[in-house]
């Protein structure tokens, strides 16, 4: 069963996400991600730390939160993938396009520093 | 033909492999997206079976995962109550995954990977399943499609290479 949690901290909408995310639960994460860039957040944290598995349509979601985001300046960010999920993002080339951090502290620290 | 060399015959299949127990298991699964989590699960034993190393137990998961939700949103149209049959056969040196669908044919254009540079949302696991897999064949059948993802046990290999 996937759980979000969104919080705020230091201006930033955090999202942590726990559980696979599939071609079934993608569509709760979308929700919650493209909300919030529907409401122009300016910076989005996506936490994965609690994700085990990510295919496509997760991947798809996230690309499509990066580009709302870009429309209006604001970021998306993401930190803590697991090295199954960190290998969909290689696999994908997409590593070099999300700025990915280790840690929240390491992604809220960079917030304002790669535009 | 004796009764041996027609065994050898019928099991080998082109192979120069010696006759082996092989060991197949099916999943009858309807078309829907929450059942996706269990097919994962049950590929995910097998593969430790074959003796898989976790990286390569994750990307066939991940490509068997990809394949049937393409089969769900494109041959099925996103119908939640349609046949799925995954047909996973421990091979020698690893694994065999048959995916058989009833539903619309995959045309030639659709089973091509897209372009990476081409940031989008979409599209991208075609590439996953071949990047993963050491080999991928459709066939479209006179209903609907078979897909065959074939994974090798790296280990094996090198382990061969070692000696």
């Amino acid at each position: 069963m996937l759980e979000i949690v969104t919080r705020e901290k230091d201006k930033a909408s955090i999202v942590s996400i726990s559980g696979d995310v599939d071609l079934y639960s993608s569509p709760q994460v979308r929700k919650v991600i493209i909300g919030l860039t529907e409401r122009k957040a300016p910076v989005v944290v996506v936490d994965l730390q609690a994700v085990g598995y990510m295919d496509s349509s997760g991947i798809a979601t996230l690309v499509e939160g990066l580009q709302q985001a870009g429309k209006y300046k604001g970021e998306l960010k993401l930190f803590g993938l697991t090295a199954a999920v960190r290998e969909v993002f290689e696999l994908s080339r997409l590593d070099k396009v999300f700025q990915i951090y280790q840690t929240e502290e390491a992604a809220l620290k960079s917030v304002g520093k790669n535009n | 033909m004796n009764e041996a060399s027609k065994r050898k015959h019928s099991n080998m299949e082109g192979s120069s492999a010696p006759l082996r127990a092989q060991e197949t298991v099916q999943f009858r699964v309807s078309s829907d997206p929450k059942m996706l989590k269990i097919i994962r699960a049950g590929i995910a034993h097998l593969c430790d079976l074959t003796g898989f190393a976790p990286e390569q137990r994750n990307q066939t998961m991940l490509a068997v995962d990809e394949a049937c939700s393409n089969i769900i949103k494109y041959a099925y149209d996103g119908q939640t109550d349609r046949l799925i049959i995954v047909t996973v056969r421990l091979i020698e040196n690893g694994i065999q995954i048959k995916l058989r669908d009833f539903g619309k044919k995959a045309d030639e254009d659709f089973i091509k990977p897209r372009d990476l540079d081409d940031i989008r949302p979409g599209g991208l696991g075609v590439h996953l399943i071949r990047s993963t897999m050491d080999a991928v064949s459709y066939t479209n059948l006179k209903q609907g499609n078979r897909l065959t993802l074939t994974k090798y046990n790296r280990s094996v290999h090198a382990g061969n290479r070692d000696t």
